[in-house]
């Protein structure tokens, strides 16, 4: 379920330039056909927040309150 | 009331005093001659009124400096000349753009590029109206004496304020450095305008909305207005667009902005042209010299007076063309190679012959060579 | 994006124009960090820009913004700190706008040391108009107009600052992002002219045609060849070829242009009552 993933990703102003899945550090992120990011492994995201610190779209924000 | 000294000052001093008369507290420059003594005087006199003067690395920068602090609110300066007026041409398009209060004092000298730094010359009137690229509003005010000098840098800077607008004070060499017996008014008579500040809270503000003044509200930096300001074309919000219909009902308002308060904006002086059959227009120091030749013309009983635009752009044209309607021809002396003429001549061909006389090598036009042209044109 | 950091943006501004994988969103988001952890008043608070890719970014950011002409954004921002010192001024630059056609205006607000906060997004290239050589560009790189390799020389802008008088200089990349964060707060808090080159990335005028791979290979890249200038005082000058220094390169405080020149107003204030 999308709400539980714990990363909020705003699709619609992602330019995917691959930064995000290029940068994991646990591969939890992945790049679509078109290259935009989605979450392809959950339970790798160790919540680092290195994605949404590099992503110049701030497509991405770590949901720190939840696990 | 008390009644202000006489005093023998110069044309650039005087424009230093109007400015600081008219509420201007603050000023950048960048020494060039002839207009550098504006420069020093401000130096002196604004920090202690508690004003901030700055002399900057270069023009460019003067001119971008006194934008940056009229978006503060402050009311600005700056003066220059010819090589000087040139390189700020792009900061000023921009205040034409973005809306932002300043005056420019331009001690003119003989051009074109470094020319005579201490000849006199009327050389930069088209550059006045044109100088920067595009198309844009400005206002030029022209002054003859040193209470001129005083007076219409008061009015630049409440025209400033008032619309939005740089507007120019234009002196020649002649005006800046001449010295004259003046009293200036006192602080109580002399009118002061200010911009015009939001009426409304900073959530609802449109930086760029107007009514039917045409005249947007300004809000200063550092006030929780929070707006953008951009020399790209752009929507009332202020943010840029790229839309043409958006872009032109910006460009229209702008330059019909100043169309509406031509009563006000629009000064110039007639002498003695009731029964004129030749009409001198002259302006800067050479209507000096005109009025001179008009007394004696007079005296020899010729017919002739003399038109004097104080207000250069936007041009006094209903007056002018009133006037040359009932001449036999107009004649335009300046220390140029005929720069107004043209706008004189397009104002007048209809109605009368124009002759223009021209002088650009750094000595004044004299009165006894607008009486031969007078006699010539007669 | 963070809920927190989103007052500071005009959100409905968003997605910027920048093209995929430019480094200046990275950095934008540092200085709207920077900004929020200072706790500096918002409402006080004047952001400034030239021209250029990374001057558009002001009119993204919830501030009183200005976006000037080219070069001249460090001028504007002297009008604007000089007329109303209590104004926190920031001026986001990029390498054309502040050291080619900005070089003067650069140079001598660095000399007066006016309370300035000035971001230097550096990504090498005339980005906007669409690949052209800048001071910035490095020798050899190629560029629209350096197609055979870039004949000049190029700046090393901690250097210029610090030698202009700049009080606080440091030096951070998109990739470093936190440490520019603080070097950016440093700033903030040193009174004077302080001076952060901002590391970006060009994927698309720089890093293609000079073959540097894609955003996150030119990351990547910033990541190996930056080293903390604390770290390069301990190693021999052959680990340090072809690296480049990042973190806090100077802090000298000096007098400040604004306060000594209301110095001198109470000053002349003082003899005028006496």
């Amino acid at each position: 379920m999308l709400g539980e993933l714990p990363l909020d990703i705003n699709l619609k102003h992602c330019k995917a330039c691959g930064i995000c899945y290029a940068i994991c550090p646990r591969k939890a992120l992945a790049g679509d056909k078109l290259g935009k990011v989605y979450m392809s492994d959950p339970d790798k995201c160790t919540k680092c927040g290195i994605c949404e610190a590099h992503c110049p779209d701030y497509v991405i924000f770590v949901r720190r309150d939840k696990k | 009331m008390t009644v202000n000294k006489a005093r023998l000052i110069q044309g650039n001093q005087a424009c230093a005093e109007g400015a600081i008369a008219a509420g201007v507290t603050f000023f950048a420059g960048y020494p060039i001659t002839p207009s550098t003594e504006i420069a020093e005087i401000m130096s002196e006199e604004l920090p202690k009124i508690g004003g901030k003067f700055i002399q900057m690395e270069d023009e460019i920068g003067s001119m971008a400096c006194i934008l940056g602090a009229s978006l503060t609110g402050k009311k600005v300066l700056t003066a220059s000349s010819g090589p000087g007026i040139s390189l700020k041409q792009e900061a000023i398009g921009y205040a034409s753009m973005a809306e932002i209060p300043c005056v420019i004092v331009n001690v003119q000298r003989l051009g074109p590029s470094t020319g005579g730094p201490t000849s006199t010359a009327q050389g930069d009137i088209m550059q006045a109206r044109w100088g920067t690229h595009g198309d844009h509003p400005i206002i030029a005010l022209c002054p003859a004496t040193v209470k001129e000098c005083f007076d219409l840098t008061v009015k630049a800077v409440n025209f400033a304020e008032k619309f939005r607008t740089p507007v120019y004070v234009l002196l020649d060499e002649i005006i800046g450095h001449m010295r004259e017996k003046v009293i200036l008014p006192n602080k109580e008579d002399i009118e002061i305008v200010d911009r015009k500040r939001p009426s409304t809270k900073p959530g609802d503000y449109k930086p760029y909305r107007t009514d039917e003044s045409l005249i947007p509200e300004m809000a200063d930096y550092g006030t929780g207005y929070k707006w953008h300001v951009t020399g790209l074309h752009h929507d009332e919000t202020g943010f840029p667009t790229t839309k043409p219909a958006l872009v032109e009902k910006l460009m229209n308002r702008l330059m019909s902005k100043l169309d509406k308060y031509k009563e006000e904006i629009l000064l110039w002086q007639e002498e003695s042209t009731d029964d004129a059959e030749v009409l001198i227009v002259a302006y800067g120091s050479t209507a000096r010299s005109a009025l001179d030749a008009v007394e004696k013309l007079r005296e020899a009983g010729i017919k002739v007076g003399l038109f004097r635009p104080i207000t250069i752009w936007p041009f006094p044209e209903e007056a002018l063309a009133r006037l040359a309607a009932n001449v036999k021809g107009v004649i335009v002396p300046e220390m140029n190679y005929g720069q107004l003429y043209l706008e004189v001549e397009r104002i007048c061909k209809d109605k009368c012959k124009t002759s223009g006389l021209f002088k650009a090598n750094s000595e004044p036009i004299t009165p006894d060579e607008i009486i031969a042209k007078v006699r010539e044109v007669l | 994006m963070r809920p927190d950091l989103q007052e500071l943006f005009r959100m409905e501004k968003l997605p910027h124009i920048w093209c995929p994988g430019c480094g200046h969103g990275i950095i934008m988001r540092a200085i709207a960090e920077a900004i929020k952890e200072s706790g500096i008043d918002m409402d006080k608070t004047v952001i400034v820009s030239g021209i250029g890719c990374s001057s558009r970014a002001p009119g993204y950011m919830n501030f009183d913004t200005c976006h000037t002409i080219h070069g001249r954004a460090l001028a504007f921002a002297t009008g604007i700190k000089l007329a109303n010192p209590e104004l926190n001024v920031f001026v986001i630059t990029g390498d054309g706008d502040a050291t080619a056609i900005g070089g003067n205006h650069f140079i001598h607000a660095a000399r007066r040391n006016i309370d300035l906060n000035v971001i230097l997004f550096n990504n090498n290239i005339y980005g906007m108009t669409g690949g052209q050589y800048s001071p910035l560009t490095p020798t050899g790189s190629k560029a629209t107009t350096s197609p055979y390799g870039n004949v000049e020389r190029n700046f090393d802008i901690p250097t210029l600052a610090i030698a202009a008088g700049a009080s606080y200089v440091g030096r951070g990349t998109a990739y470093h992002d936190k440490l520019l964060k603080d070097l950016i707060i440093a700033g903030i808090n040193n009174k004077g002219f302080s001076l952060i080159e901002a590391i970006s990335m060009c994927p698309t005028s720089f890093g293609r045609r000079n073959k540097l791979g894609n955003a996150a290979k030119m990351l990547e890249l910033q990541k190996t060849a930056a080293i903390n200038v604390k770290a390069a005082q301990k190693l021999p000058p052959e680990k340090l070829e072809g690296k480049f220094l990042i973190g806090e390169l100077h802090n000298k405080p000096a007098p400040e242009f604004t306060e000594e020149y209301d110095k001198l107003i109470a000053k002349l204030r003082k003899e005028a009552e006496q």
